[in-house]
């Protein structure tokens, strides 16, 4: 009794103040019971306004202007879209760097956050890859309808054919068919594997025949079983390890398609961490833009606390800082590397005469606003942390045309120059394509557990036999 | 009768609970018996004697067929079937099949990890007496269920039932299979 009681005593004195102390996962301290009927409320529940409200433009954008802009490009030609020479790569090659990167932040915290024991990413994790999975998807559409016949999509592949030909595998425009395919495939494994076990929790709770079909089908038999969790854990770990190797592969990749080129302004080592680092960086800033509302709107406050979303926007203040680190690495290079090519395109970035502003946008962004996410202010106040978030993907987005169009539209040869200019149809299919996008995840959301319904239970102290509200007190001579 | 009989269900209501109930239940000398948690429980798999999961395995070999078959691919699309020089670069070479080979080393260890997964854990399947029970569907909420199959050697209505109850079981039940 005595040694307890010194025990305690001297936990308590060794106990980190209170400012040190670790945020709880959950607020409020609800018992597993209450947290199951939380977590899984807005599936169940009756779609609110504000649902509506968003879905039915976005539904709109996904089903008429997607389709038109798309068919009207295929059935056409590429030439609809502001792309000619020189600059052959326009907003579409921009855009699908832009969902590539927004995915990555995604699969950053659900995978890499998981291998590093970061507890807290459990309730926003399911969320995140969530919105891996959709964006993989609309980066996907990009190259395929970019090529120009986008029946010939099938030569990508090496399929056996009648002309006896096969893909060129020294390319790295290649490798991002592999990349890109892959990253989609993986993602949504994760994402479906991760979500059985909360396919079964409601499974148990559907009140009505049709869901319970539905749920039953969708969870495979899962019983929760310790043999089940222990080879789920396995599968779990293994596929967190996997998926970190993409995020660091996949936009790697795509900053090869750029560094093999001899372009100025392309022609960089740094190019590959560049890109991943800027996709992370742009992923974390769409993750405030849902996660934000979201929390307010689905009555997940208590679970996506203030606390998670100051931890996000330290993430993107520190990919903030890594990306700023590259622009000034660029800008640097260039000038030293005496190159008259090199230095002509990135003075131009900045003052150049076309494209300025887009550069401006990216300093003014990327480099200046993200510097207000060193202040607890700025990052408790939630509405700033949206507005942020938003001006974040405006940024990357202006980082992506600025190098894409702004190395080609003056190359080497004064003779090739040319001017850009996006035409409507661009413009429609990237507001057709994050139509698409948000109305597949107010679809998930609605439907299908949108937090990790039993990972979330199992940080809990409820969770841990070793702990007192786990059960472990009441047993306390068995040790 | 072990025909007709699934096994005994058992509830408990905290993690701690059910991890010493599992150490008695294997104690006892019961072989065939399973914890239903909502959630992995720390320790379990120790208690259960699980050692380590064959998923790992099944994933790498997943990884590796993908690898060396994406590697040979290539060298037969572009050194062996039909030979194309890019660049002067050679026919074959390991910088240009990593990556893709790489790339799908990750897709065959996903699908790898994932079908070991439901592989060794018997899924999917569209029935289980077990989700017949009603008490059952607490097992995904906040309750603790261990069940002794039927098929164990030491299995006895009774006398199992009166271990379940002892170790601090709560509604003790037996569960029929139907199937």
């Amino acid at each position: 009794m005595t040694d307890s009681v010194t025990n305690l005593e001297e936990l308590k004195r060794l106990a980190p103040p209170a400012e040190l102390r670790r945020a709880p996962v959950v607020e409020g301290r609800p018992n597993l019971g209450a947290l199951t009927d939380k977590l899984s409320a807005f599936a169940e529940g009756k779609t609110p306004v504000w649902w509506w409200v968003f879905f039915l433009p976005a539904a709109f954008a996904a089903t008429v202007i997607f389709p038109t802009c798309l068919f009207y490009q295929v059935f056409t030609g590429v030439g609809v879209w502001g792309n000619n020479h020189p600059v052959m790569w326009g907003l579409d090659i921009v855009n699908f760097i832009w969902w590539v990167g927004v995915a990555h932040a995604g699969t950053l915290i659900s995978a890499l956050l998981f291998l590093t024991r970061q507890h807290w990413r459990t309730t926003i994790g399911r969320m995140a890859e969530a919105m891996t999975v959709f964006s993989v998807m609309m980066a996907g559409l990009y190259p395929a309808i970019h090529v120009g016949r986008a029946w010939f999509d099938w030569f990508m592949f090496p399929v056996p054919n009648s002309n006896g030909l096969w893909p060129q595998f020294k390319s790295p425009l290649m490798w991002d068919v592999f990349a890109v395919n892959t990253y989609l495939v993986v993602s949504s494994l994760f994402w479906f594997m991760g979500m059985i076990p909360d396919f079964a929790v409601l499974r148990d709770r559907s009140t009505t025949r049709i869901r319970k079909t539905i749920f039953s089908f969708l969870a495979m038999g899962w019983t929760g079983s310790a043999r089940q969790w222990h080879n789920y854990e396995k599968a779990y770990v293994v596929l967190c390890g996997l998926c970190t190797l993409l995020v660091f592969t996949v936009s790697s990749i795509v900053g090869l398609d750029f560094c093999t080129a001899q372009l100025a302004g392309w022609h960089a080592t740094i190019f590959p961490l560049y890109f991943v680092i800027g996709a992370v960086f742009c992923g974390f800033g769409m993750m405030l833009v849902i996660l934000i509302p979201l929390r307010k709107w689905c009555g997940l406050e208590t679970v996506i606390t203030k606390s998670h979303i100051d931890k996000v926007a330290k993430l993107t203040l520190v990919s903030g800082l890594i990306i700023d680190y590259i622009y000034l690495m660029e800008f640097f290079i260039a000038w030293y590397s005496g190159d008259p090519y090199e230095r002509w395109v990135f003075g131009h970035r900045l003052f150049g005469h076309t494209y300025m502003i887009m550069g401006w946008i990216l300093i003014g962004i990327n480099v200046c606003v993200t510097q207000l996410l060193w202040f607890k202010k700025v990052r408790s106040n939630l509405a700033l942390l949206f507005i942020i978030g938003l001006l974040i993907n405006g940024g990357m987005w202006s980082e992506r045309f600025v190098i894409v169009v702004g190395s080609l539209y003056q190359d080497f040869l004064p003779a090739n120059w040319g001017k850009y200019m996006p035409t409507i149809w661009d413009i429609g299919l990237y507001i057709g394509t994050l139509g698409a996008f948000f109305m597949l995840y107010l679809l998930f959301v609605k439907f299908l557990p949108m937090i990790a319904i039993s990972e979330v239970k199992g940080v809990m102290p409820e969770a841990d036999p070793h702990h007192p509200l786990g059960g472990a007190k009441k047993e306390a001579g068995h040790e | 009768m072990s025909e007709k009989i699934y096994g005994l269900i058992a509830e408990f209501d905290s993690p701690a609970a059910i991890l010493h109930a599992a150490e008695k239940v294997r104690d006892a000398g019961y072989r065939k018996w399973d914890a239903f948690t909502p959630f992995p429980i720390h320790g379990m798999d120790k208690v259960m004697k699980l050692g380590n999961s064959l998923v790992g395995w099944v994933a790498l070999a997943g990884g590796a067929f993908m690898f060396l078959n994406v590697a040979g691919l290539i060298w037969f699309c572009n050194a062996f079937d039909y030979p194309l020089i890019v660049g002067g670069k050679p026919m074959f070479s390991a910088p240009m099949t990593f990556v893709p080979s790489y790339i799908m080393l990750i897709m065959g260890g996903a699908v790898g990890a994932l079908i070991g997964m439901l592989g060794l854990n018997q899924l999917p399947r569209l029935h289980h007496p077990l989700l017949d029970q009603k008490r059952f569907e607490l097992v995904s909420r906040d309750k603790f269920i261990l069940v002794i199959g039927a098929q164990d050697e030491k299995f006895c209505v009774t006398e199992t039932k009166k271990l379940l109850e002892a170790i601090g079981g709560t509604h003790v039940a037996i569960v029929e299979d139907k199937d």
